[in-house]
């Protein structure tokens, strides 16, 4: 899919796994840069201006949140981190520093492909759009008008700034203090019993079965992530 | 046989010379102002000067400037500060000596008493420690604190030195230095205004600096370092084996009682015992059948025996019938040569009645020898309790004369019809009575009053002492004397059976306490059965103190009692040092609480704390006996009960290592199977590509994916089973959606549930729960995988929440194989796995780390059988999440 020669930079301590994304990316078409530590990965961003970073969260040197921390001070490449299932406060610490999405070794070259490509498109076309719209979901950001199957559902003002963040940000995973800080206030930020009650009326409202969602996924112990179409 | 050392000596000679303990130096000099401060201070210097790590602990300069300035240029540690009635003392601080640790310590006035609520009572014992930590001690003396020149001080003196250090302790010192300076000089120094004279004593000072005084005072101190000159040689040659000058081994034993000549018998004996170089003994007999119950001779007689203690004795109470049975038994088997007592101080009256305690000591010595003291004049006798007479009280004896008074009323009124020597009668039987319900003194009351009632009412000529007829003196004769015999013979029955009960009570006490302990299973139990059977005989409260590490801890008490900080403080003194300590000890003494340590052959294994609330309220010496034998079983028993704790802990241990193999075992053949399937699909592909057809190729691709996923989520599970068990996982708990986590669980699971019908149903108002959501879910999708598993294709899984007693409960119920009802506590144990024809792939780790996960948010998994078949998986978490 990359399309023609665009440039994706693997930070990966492993040897195998850098081969492994190596030889999948390069059969996608794109160029692959390598990096084996934090301070390889800040100079080859330099260097190399990758259009997209694969960043593994463990690194011998310093880890992946403190690279993470550095790019952002001064790039806005997307940053897809990989990290094991345990690893929950990382990657939530990973994702407030600024990371786009995560991944959960072990993983699949398919889902590896398809994040890649929501951050990806995401940062194309950063429209302003007024119309968001997933599968049968549309909302209507001038109209405050949200639809499901064309038929209109009435959310409270908190639903709706969460449904909107989400939407805006469809496909990449909000936490849990993301959505907290934007929704609610910096004040707000561990009250977690206010995002549970309220994403749990939202879903009986916009999912048509609430206890399997389709549209707001749960991701576990880090946040939320709305579906994006494929 | 003298020729050979003696292996106590030797012994003695080796525990000198051990490294561990600190060497004690004291600059002894015989009145204030002869330069001994002066004189440590130099030698600290040049201790100094040789690079030896020299600090000052205390010192008293008196303000005096060449002693101040030698201060200077020497390391001095803070004091300790103790606030008193208002006033702030500043004491020696042990504890900054023993945090500073230096090689030697500078102690000035080691006779010095502490300020009230000071760690001990006195400052030599605060050196005793320092030294027991192994730093050397320098310090200072005047010899009339030794405690056994106390008299002599005071006869020569007319000053009465009230701080007194035992003699032990100097003997004990590794050097002295006597400081000396002649009289005349000291004089001279004390008109120039450089001696410190004690505000206190200012009144005795014209007494006390006179030249006679100060001659006679330094004689004393000379001679007692010569004395010791004499001790270091003796020992010398004895450790050598040559033959000395020594006399065959004397061995000296004092008998003491409450009386005010105690303490002088106590110190002459020792100057005896000094000049015999002989070993000696203070004994004290309790008599069985009169026990001393008044509290202050009972305290006195405790500060007499511990007087005699610190001047070197050995200090020990007897029990017998009477004083001079039990000395001579204890003289005879202890090879005792002299036995020293004190003169009398009874009216002479009372020794013609009972004969006096030295006269029979005297008579049943035998080959002992027996020193006589005197008393001073004007000893007080007032202290001298009434013991010849324990039953005294003065109803007693009005009762003995009524006795009498009712046989002489009877007598009178049958003396016509009866011959008078049958109405003698009537008289032995009231002295029967009167011996066995009034005691032995009442009943001598009752025969004498008796006999002269009976000439005086009953033999003719009535009222009047004549008698007509000789005959009569024989049967005033007889009466008296079987009188006397019946009397004496009855009151020992009596004072027997009332020793008897006594001990009766104190065996029965033990009974209890060790029939109790038998049935103790655990620790605990044996604590609580000490504590309440000490509570039951002793009225007092109770803490036991068990080890923890390097320290004590309370393990137990009784439950109105907990011991404060400096109680325990007590108990951990009490349990390095191994020795007893707070009330009524040396240490401590302040402290309300009594420790005692529990030892056993194999060592100390706690403390016994006795508390009790009345401050006036003392044991008893029986109590006290009782009280050790209760402890040395507690010992016991708590040695046991920590034996069998350990056994316990070992069988666990094992229990563990089987686990472990088997774990081992599981996991090896868990961990190579898809792995053998992953090689062998890669392995195909990559050697036999071209001959592969499309199918399979596929279906081996296939094959290594899912054999893949489940290697990872085989890993997965063996890291939270390690995570769960080494108590690493930390519990995130945050306010939860039920709905939410099942919905998560069940995207995770993805196709491997597809190919069943799962229904959800929670209430739309059911509350947030307390949890950690990640783990949740793992729970979730284990328990739902396994109800897939174990259920057919396109059956229903029903996923039920309610509220129950304040508890979320979340059922998951299947229509599957069901579970046989023996295995359904089983199935959460770890590698457990139903027993199926058909194989089902699977670690049985799934149900275990569940339960894990659910135990740690406090709550509940179990499994039951579903009514019309299947298996009902119920999680029940507490609304309230962990503190």
């Amino acid at each position: 899919m990359g399309d023609a020669g665009q440039r994706v930079l693997v930070v990966d301590d492993e040897n195998s796994i850098r081969r492994y994304l190596r030889a999948a990316l390069s059969a996608q078409g794109f160029t692959v840069y390598e990096a084996a530590n934090g301070e390889e990965a800040v100079n080859a961003v330099l260097s190399n201006r990758p259009d997209i970073i694969i960043l593994d969260l463990g690194l011998p040197d310093f880890d992946g949140i403190e690279v993470t921390r550095r790019l952002r001070e001064w790039s806005q490449t997307p940053i897809i981190i990989l990290s094991v299932r345990e690893a929950e406060n990382d990657k939530i610490a990973a994702l407030d520093a600024g990371a786009d999405d995560y991944l959960t070794k072990p993983f699949g070259t398919g889902e590896l492909m398809a994040r890649m490509r929501v951050v990806m498109r995401r940062l194309a076309n950063k429209s302003d759009a007024p119309i968001l719209q997933v599968d049968d979901l549309k909302m209507d950001l001038s109209r405050r008008l949200v639809t499901v199957n064309e038929q209109e559902i009435s959310l409270t003002p908190t639903e709706y700034d969460i449904l909107r963040l989400l939407m805006q940000n469809a496909g990449k995973v909000l936490t849990h203090r993301q959505l907290l800080r934007q929704v609610w206030g910096t004040a707000y930020e561990s009250e977690m019993h206010l995002l549970r009650v309220n994403i749990s009326n939202l879903r009986r409202k916009i999912e048509p079965d609430p206890a399997r969602p389709h549209y707001l996924l749960t991701e576990s112990g880090v946040g939320y992530r709305l579906r994006a179409d494929e | 046989m003298e020729q050979r050392p003696d292996p106590d000596e030797l012994l003695k000679q080796i525990q000198a010379e051990e490294t561990s303990r600190g060497k004690l130096k004291i600059f002894l000099g015989y009145a204030a102002g002869v330069g001994k401060t002066y004189a440590m201070l130099e030698a600290a210097h040049q201790r100094k000067a040789q690079g030896i790590d020299v600090v000052i602990g205390y010192i008293e300069t008196h303000k005096r400037a060449e002693t101040e300035e030698l201060v200077e240029g020497l390391e001095v540690l803070p004091r300790k500060q103790v606030e008193y009635h208002g006033v702030t003392l500043s004491e020696l601080d042990v504890d900054a000596v023993l945090a500073r640790r230096p090689k030697i310590v500078l102690v000035d006035e080691f006779a010095h008493t502490n300020a009230p609520g000071s760690r001990h009572p006195k400052r030599y014992l605060d050196v005793e420690e320092i030294l027991d930590a192994g730093i050397d001690v320098y310090t200072t003396l005047n010899i009339q604190h030794l405690e056994s020149l106390n008299d002599v001080v005071a006869q020569v003196t007319n000053v009465i030195v009230r701080e007194t250090i035992p003699d032990l302790v100097i003997d004990e010192a590794s050097e002295i230095e006597v400081i000396d300076l002649p009289p005349d000089e000291l004089l001279v120094r004390l008109q120039e205004g450089k001696v410190y004279i004690p505000e206190q004593a200012s009144r005795a000072i014209d007494k006390f600096f006179r030249k006679g005084n100060l001659t006679a005072l330094r004689e004393m101190s000379l001679r007692r370092a010569a004395e010791r000159v004499d001790d270091q040689m003796r020992s010398y040659m004895q450790t050598r084996a040559i033959s000395g000058p020594w006399a065959a081994g004397e061995r000296l034993l004092v008998c003491i009682s409450p009386s005010s000549l105690a303490e002088k018998l106590v110190r002459t004996t020792r100057r005896l015992a000094d000049e015999l170089n002989a070993e000696w003994f203070a004994v004290y007999v309790e008599i069985t059948s009169k026990p001393e119950n008044d509290p202050v001779n009972r305290e006195r007689i405790g500060r007499i025996l511990q007087l005699a203690e610190e001047l070197g004795a050995k200090s020990l109470t007897l029990a017998g019938n009477s004083i001079q049975e039990a000395v001579l038994e204890y003289a005879r088997k202890n090879n005792i040569t002299k036995v020293v007592v004190g003169k009398p101080i009874k009216p002479r009256w009372q020794e013609l009645w009972k004969g006096s305690i030295v006269d029979q000591l005297i008579y049943a010595s035998g080959d002992i020898d027996v020193y006589v003291i005197s008393a001073r004049e004007g000893a007080s006798s007032s202290i001298v309790p009434k013991e010849w007479q324990p039953h005294s009280s003065p109803g007693r004896y009005a009762w003995a004369l009524v006795l009498v008074v009712i046989s002489t009323l009877l007598g009178v009124f049958i003396r016509g019809d009866l011959e008078p020597t049958n109405l003698v009668m009537l008289y032995l039987a009231s002295t029967v009575i009167s011996a066995i319900f009034l005691g032995r003194g009442p009943s001598l009351l009752t025969a004498i009053a008796g006999i002269l009632a009976f000439d005086f009412f009953l033999v003719p000529p009535y009222l009047t002492f004549a008698v007509s007829d000789t005959q009569y003196v024989i049967t005033f004769i007889a009466l008296f004397v079987i009188s006397l015999v019946i009397s004496s013979l009855t009151a020992r029955v009596r004072e027997q059976a009332e020793a008897a009960t006594i001990r009766e009570k104190q065996t029965a006490a033990l009974y209890n306490l060790s029939r109790d302990l038998t049935s103790a299973t655990d620790l605990q139990q044996v604590a609580n059965i000490i504590i309440s059977q000490i509570n039951l005989g002793f009225g007092r409260e109770v803490a036991i103190f068990l080890p923890e590490g390097e320290q004590v801890r309370v393990f137990a008490t009784s439950p109105n009692y907990h011991p404060d900080e400096n109680e325990l403080a007590v108990a951990t003194w009490s349990y390095e040092h191994d020795q007893p300590a707070g009330r009524g000890t040396d240490t401590l003494p302040a402290a309300s609480l009594r420790c005692q340590p529990l030892k056993t052959s194999n060592g100390i294994v706690g403390v016994l704390g006795i508390h009790s609330k009345d401050k006036t309220n003392f044991l008893t010496p029986e109590q006290r006996l009782t009280l050790a034998a209760f402890a040395n079983q507690s010992a016991l028993a708590i040695e046991r009960a920590s034996f069998a704790e350990q056994a316990q802990q070992a069988e666990l241990l094992q229990a563990t290592e089987k686990l472990q193999t088997a774990l081992l075992n599981s996991i090896s053949h868990d961990l190579r199977t898809p792995l053998v399937s992953i090689t062998g699909a890669l392995t195909s592909l990559d050697e036999q590509s071209d001959s592969l057809n499309e199918e399979y190729r596929q279906s081996l691709i296939v094959t290594a994916r899912e054999e893949a996923e489940r290697l990872n989520r085989l890993v997965g599970n063996l890291l939270s089973m390690t995570r769960i068990e080494s108590g690493a996982l930390k519990l995130h708990l945050e306010p939860g959606d039920i709905q939410d986590a099942v919905g998560t669980a069940l995207e995770q699971l993805g196709k491997r549930i597809a190919h069943h019908k799962v229904q959800v149903d929670v209430p739309a108002d059911f509350p947030l729960v307390p949890m950690d959501f990640t783990l949740i879910v793992q729970v979730l999708v284990n328990v739902l995988e396994n109800a897939v598993k174990y259920s057919p294709k396109d059956s229903l899984i029903e996923v039920t929440a309610d509220l129950l007693d304040g508890k979320a409960r979340l059922q998951i119920a299947d229509r599957g194989v069901g579970i046989p009802s023996d295995d359904l506590s089983r199935i959460f144990d770890k590698f457990y796995r139903v027993q199926r024809p058909e194989s089902v792939s699977g670690t049985g780790l799934g149900l275990s780390i569940s339960k894990g996960i659910v135990d740690i948010h406090d709550g509940q998994i179990y499994a039951r059988v579903r009514d019309g078949g299947g298996t009902i998986i119920t999680i029940e978490l507490p609304l309230r999440g962990k503190e």
